[in-house]
């Protein structure tokens, strides 16, 4: 889609606060690189939503310095976001679908907002609704749908634009183990077309279905590289995916 | 990137990103109630000039001499003379000796005619119409009188302007009003759409916020609520016309009851029609604006 820098993001000694009260993030250093895939995990309440919301802009730091694309976000313009942020895709932990739009029209938005012709974006949005098994569900409102449903929208949603980076918030929290594999299985197919893919769950069950996880821990607030990922790119694998996800 | 849409095709998509207005809503009624006061005083506005612009045109070069006199016959003698001379002074168009019976008729109702009512001692001055080709103005009153001074002494020159100069000004001051009220009626406009795009955005926080994150812009959004104003100020704009010239229709029917030749004169022009009719236009501007202002104002708080 576009060209890749030689890494998607890097956070140098991040702290983050809300109001006066502590740091709910401390010296958070690391780089993400292209076509890679990561799990982000920690206990509840150990920063990660936190840390993925500072991660797709939907907040600044307290401290620290942040790169997106090579980009320096938070000295940037606000007018300047939007073009930052089109190339993110992001599953909330809750969904955040728009109430009053279908599901077509949820699964369409990222496409509206870019410009894209009704055309494109209807041929998309098709592929999209199959792909995620909701094809009769298209004319839905989202209070219609079934938690596990609403999901595999705000995924979709997440996908649609080709975004250089996904970044999911517990995917598979409200769905059963089965369609939580699914689900894996459906970020790794996409990491594979490119796509640097960051996981956050605190469900170990999901990692252990991956080969070699490259795993960010967080603990009260403060990162962990147990598998020693986040300094350096990690080797090339033999399918050309330079992530270690995927069996 | 390639198939992008037209702007026609964006403004529908992007009317999309925020839920449909919801008809009943007080916005229409409001901007209706607006528009129809405008209407009315723009065209009480337009028509007390036009009444005025009738008025002075027909005085503007009118003129007066009065030879006040107590002898009948000095009296009549300069009033001969000043006519004369009024008729040799150039830019003079026309000038009239008023006869001494349509004096009198003048004059009935309030000396009457009866003998005995001790009418004909009264000194009735002599009556001279004068009309310049131009208008009146105080220069070419004061050479005239400087004219007259020498054949006729007892001659009093006015202009008939002046003596409607409280009348203009009263008419100044109306529409001076007229405008004051339209200018008002702008502002209270403004506020009741300023106050229904922020409860818009008040409601539609969330909403916002996610299109915000899926990388929509400011102007975006924006763009999604002027629509809404747009479609609910265009629909109270229709109606507020239609209310509106029904009742500068009432106005004028019972103003020109009066039967006075000035009111008869403030009718409307096709060119006054045109400019009430651009009265919804600008209020749908106007409430386009205003919701897009205070839009783009509001979202600058968020990141
Ligand atoms: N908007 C907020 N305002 C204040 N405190 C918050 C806010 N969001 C999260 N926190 C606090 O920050 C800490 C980390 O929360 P969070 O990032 O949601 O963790 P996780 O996603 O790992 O469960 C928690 O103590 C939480 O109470
Ligand atoms: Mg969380």
């Amino acid at each position: 889609m576009s060209s890749q820098p030689a890494e998607i993001t890097r956070f140098d000694n991040v702290g983050l606060r809300y109001g006066t009260d502590k740091e709910v993030l401390t010296d958070i250093s690391f780089t993400l690189f292209p076509g890679t895939f990561y799990f982000l995990t920690g206990a509840s309440g150990a920063g990660k939503t936190s840390l993925l919301k500072l991660l797709y802009l939907a907040q600044r730091p307290s401290r620290g310095l942040i790169r997106m694309f090579g980009t320096d976000s938070i000295t940037l313009p606000r007018e300047q976001l939007p073009l930052l942020r089109r190339r993110l895709g992001v599953v909330f932990q809750d969904f955040r679908l728009v109430p009053h739009l279908s599901v077509y029209d949820n699964i369409a938005l990222p496409l509206r907002v870019s410009g894209y012709g009704e055309r494109e974006i209807a041929s998309a949005v098709g592929d999209m609704l199959d792909w995620v098994g909701l094809a009769d569900r298209r004319d839905g409102r989202p209070a219609t749908l079934s938690g596990g449903e609403q999901q595999r929208v705000a995924i979709a949603r997440a996908v649609i634009a080709r975004p250089d980076i996904l970044v999911a918030d517990e995917p598979t929290g409200n769905v059963d183990p089965e369609m939580a594999l699914k689900l894996l299985r459906l970020f790794e197919a996409l990491n594979r077309q490119g796509t640097t893919v960051v996981v956050a769950t605190h469900d170990v069950h999901l990692i252990r279905h991956v080969a070699e996880p490259l795993i960010m821990r967080l603990d009260k607030g403060r990162l962990s590289d147990p598998t020693g990922a986040l300094r350096y790119p990690p080797r090339p694998s033999a399918s050309g995916n330079s992530g270690r996800a995927g069996s | 990137m390639a198939g992008k849409q037209t702007a026609a095709a964006r403004w529908g998509a992007e009317a999309a990103l925020l839920p449909p207005v919801r008809a009943g809503g007080p916005m229409p009624w409001v901007i209706a109630i607006m528009i129809a006061l405008t209407v009315i005083a723009a065209a009480s506005g337009l028509s007390l000039r036009n009444a005025a612009h009738a008025a002075s045109a027909d005085l503007s070069g009118g003129l007066t001499v009065q030879i006040v006199h107590a002898a009948p016959a000095e009296r009549d003698r300069q009033g001969l003379a000043a006519q004369r001379v009024l008729k040799q002074t150039p830019g003079v168009a026309s000038v009239r000796l008023v006869p001494q019976g349509e004096l009198d008729t003048l004059l009935e109702p309030w000396l009457g005619t009866r003998p005995g009512d001790g009418v004909e001692g009264l000194p009735i001055p002599a009556l001279i119409d004068v009309a310049l080709s131009g208008p009146a103005t105080p220069a070419r009153v004061e050479s005239l009188r400087v004219a007259l001074a020498a054949v006729a002494p007892a001659a009093r020159v006015d202009a008939q302007a002046a003596w409607l100069a409280p009348v203009f000004g009263a008419i100044g001051a109306l529409q001076w009003l007229a405008g004051g009220l339209i200018a008002l009626l702008a502002v209270a406009t403004a506020a009741a759409v300023l106050l229904a795009a922020r409860n818009t955005l008040g409601t539609q926080r969330e909403t916002i916020e996610i299109v915000h994150m899926l990388g929509g812009t400011d102007a975006q959004i924006a763009r999604g609520v002027q629509r809404g104003v747009a479609v609910q100020a265009a629909s109270g704009g229709v109606v507020g016309l239609a209310l509106g010239i029904i009742g500068v229709f009432l106005l004028g029917r019972s103003f020109s009851a009066l039967g006075s030749g000035l009111v008869a004169s403030g009718g409307l022009h096709l060119t006054d029609w045109l400019m009430i009719a651009l009265i919804p236009l600008a209020g749908v501007a106007l409430a386009v604006l205003t919701a897009r202002l205070t839009v783009l104002a509001a979202l600058r708080r968020f990141l």
